[in-house]
């Protein structure tokens, strides 16, 4: 019938793989179809003979495939080094663990700049509107594309954290532990209208061009740059700024009377701006939040998981929340738990006391890696019995 | 949450009270070994409550089902008779509303298994009365100003209410101060004055007595209530 094909072969731009699909002919949630597209991963530690150690991660917002180790992006540490390695929480020694650039991405995966090939042009903001669902549905056909049966575990925080639910109820027979991070059922009020300004002030960059900007040789710097800073505050604590600027002055004594960044923390803001727009495309940017926007399971959730309770049944869940993350708090985690609960799921909730907010997930937090390693360590004891 | 070294020679009793394969509900379970045990022991499917972060994150270290939450607010998390027991232990007597605690506990399981500190054991009795203060034991060794048992009560106490809520005592078990396990089958001054810990297997009383009111008399009649199980 379809003559689909899959190859997969390393990527001539980055240091990891990249699967291309063809006639895949694949409806998008908003109806649109994508034909051929392709698909950016990167791999860690080794897949074992029965291929029951692989761990998929879903990156958030505004990650990637580039986990640990290196990033050949910024030349850093890969966003989750604290977390995946060897002798690290999610043990590469023990783990085969896969990045895969979402739908809609700037590294590698078909988005925005990617080259329309009916066009030969960036396809910029002709690409499709993408949701979370979309995202998950390409990285199940790259599973299945790696003869990948069934999945040790999926592990997401904020967007990431929406994919895993996303997996949860689409594909809960390819799954054996979920591991749901600072996320939430649906996308709130209040973080949607942080994302609107984030995108109003990406458009009202003269550069922009109604994101036809890469034919004009330019970006919309200053204004991705403002959308990062407002991001970025969300993602942090009042409790941890404080701590970590306070009202300290930047390279001065005393202050100008003017508009320089007197402040440690604006010229801090200034510099995640500035460092940001290096790395990420502006269309992408406003595609991943509108994408989370337009994420809500508060009906389908519920009604999956109980009405699927005799495929969803033998899933483990660990849910966590930080209690000072004010994006995604904790009762809109505990939301998640309290319906596996419910509906006697093998669920584990724990909040994790830490004054660093949303960004947690991503620093150095004793009591939230143990909770990680030695949920995935029990679990792998029993897979081994 | 009210945990000391006197406090776990319960679990073999609490054991012994659970059937093959049954589903447990362990109400403020710490990090987890009474479930481990009952695991192990019993093949029961189990799933915890803890308070505490630290022992939350010990209980998922040891590959259990523990939601870190709090038993006062967080019990309606569960669905109605989703459990055959739910067990709380060693922690009543630091409930504000222990009456809803327990009516909760027997919403949530077909059985409950309770087990609390007894108040009216000999030695408690002797230190109130000679020494005029509140009693500090082995069992009990907080002094007042800092104990988080904030209802104390007796074994008739717990009898009491059981009436008062129509909940059916199916079994019960005194752990004298030796560690000496009896069942109490009399409700003397005797099981009182010796319990110092006591154990009990409870039951929704399926059998009320309703009154029913007809035009010629007033008559007494069993209402068998759906055993909704």
């Amino acid at each position: 019938m379809s003559n689909k094909k899959v190859t997969i072969e390393p990527s001539k731009d980055y240091p990891c793989d990249i699967a291309i699909f063809k006639n895949y002919n694949h409806k998008l949630e908003s109806g649109n179809t994508l034909n051929n597209f392709k698909v950016a991963f990167k791999t860690y530690g080794k897949i074992n003979s029965k291929k029951s150690n692989v761990i998929l991660i879903c990156h958030a917002l505004t990650g990637d495939q580039f986990i640990t180790e290196n990033n050949p992006i910024t030349n850093k540490d890969g966003w989750w080094s604290k977390m995946v390695g060897k002798n690290k929480p999610i043990d590469t020694n023990k783990f085969f663990i896969i990045g895969i650039n979402v739908l809609g991405g700037c590294i590698g995966t078909t988005g925005p700049k990617e080259i329309n090939p009916d066009t030969n042009k960036p396809f910029n903001l002709d690409f499709p509107t993408v949701t979370i669902k979309d995202m998950v549905d390409v990285q199940k056909y790259l599973i299945d594309a790696l003869n990948i049966d069934k999945l040790f575990a999926v592990i997401g925080s904020s967007m990431g954290a929406m994919q895993v639910l996303q997996w949860i109820i689409a594909f809960p027979e390819k799954i054996c532990n979920a591991i749901h991070i600072a996320g939430a059922l649906k996308h709130s009020s209040q973080n949607i209208a942080f994302h609107e300004v984030g995108r109003q002030a990406v458009m009202s960059d003269p550069n922009w061009f109604k994101g036809d900007y890469s034919n004009h040789n330019v970006k919309p710097e200053r204004g991705l740059a403002v959308a990062r800073m407002i991001a970025h505050i969300t993602y942090l604590s009042e409790d941890a700024l404080h701590r970590k600027f306070g009202r300290k002055l930047q390279s001065r004594d005393i202050i100008s009377f003017g508009f320089d960044a007197d402040f440690q923390v604006e010229s801090y803001l200034r510099h995640q701006g500035k460092s940001f727009v290096n790395r990420f495309d502006a269309n992408s940017y406003l595609l991943m939040t509108r994408a989370m926007d337009y994420f809500d399971l508060t009906e389908k959730f519920p009604k999956i998981i109980e009405f699927n309770n005799t495929i969803n049944k033998h899933i483990n869940y660990l849910v966590i929340s930080f209690d000072s993350d004010w994006l995604f708090p904790t009762n809109e985690n505990l939301e998640i738990a309290k319906i596996l609960i419910k509906n006697n799921c093998k669920v584990s909730f724990i909040e994790i006391n830490t004054d660093k907010g949303h960004d947690s997930f991503l620093l150095n937090e004793p009591e939230f890696h143990k909770a990680i390693k030695g949920f995935l360590n029990s679990k792998l004891d029993i897979n081994d019995k | 949450m009210t945990q000391n070294i006197s406090i776990r020679k319960d679990w073999k009793l609490i054991q012994s009270l659970i059937d093959i394969d049954s589903s447990v509900l362990d109400i403020g379970c710490g990090e987890g070994e009474l479930m481990s045990q009952l695991e192990k022991n019993l093949n029961s499917n189990t799933r915890g409550m803890e308070i505490d972060g630290d022992l939350v994150n010990k209980a998922i270290n040891n590959g259990l089902n523990v939601i870190h939450g709090n038993a006062e607010k967080n019990l309606e998390y569960y669905s109605t008779q989703s459990f055959d027991y739910v067990i709380l232990s060693q922690t009543l007597q630091a409930m504000y509303n222990p009456k809803i605690v327990l009516e909760e506990l027997l919403r949530i399981g077909s059985k409950a298994i309770v087990s609390f500190p007894n108040f009216g054991h000999w030695y408690i009795r002797l230190q109130l009365l000679f020494n005029g203060k509140m009693p500090v034991t082995k069992g009990l060794p907080y002094s007042w100003y800092e104990t988080p048992n904030i209802h104390f009560f007796t074994l008739k106490d717990f009898q009491d209410i059981c009436k008062k809520l129509n909940i059916n005592i199916e079994k019960s078990f005194g752990l004298t101060n030796k560690g000496k396990q009896f069942e109490i089958t009399d409700y003397s001054i005797t099981s009182n004055l010796i319990t110092q810990e006591a154990i009990f297997l409870l039951s929704k009383n399926k059998i009320e007595t309703i009154k029913i009111e007809s035009k010629q008399n007033v008559f007494m009649s069993q209402k068998i209530l759906a055993n909704n199980q």
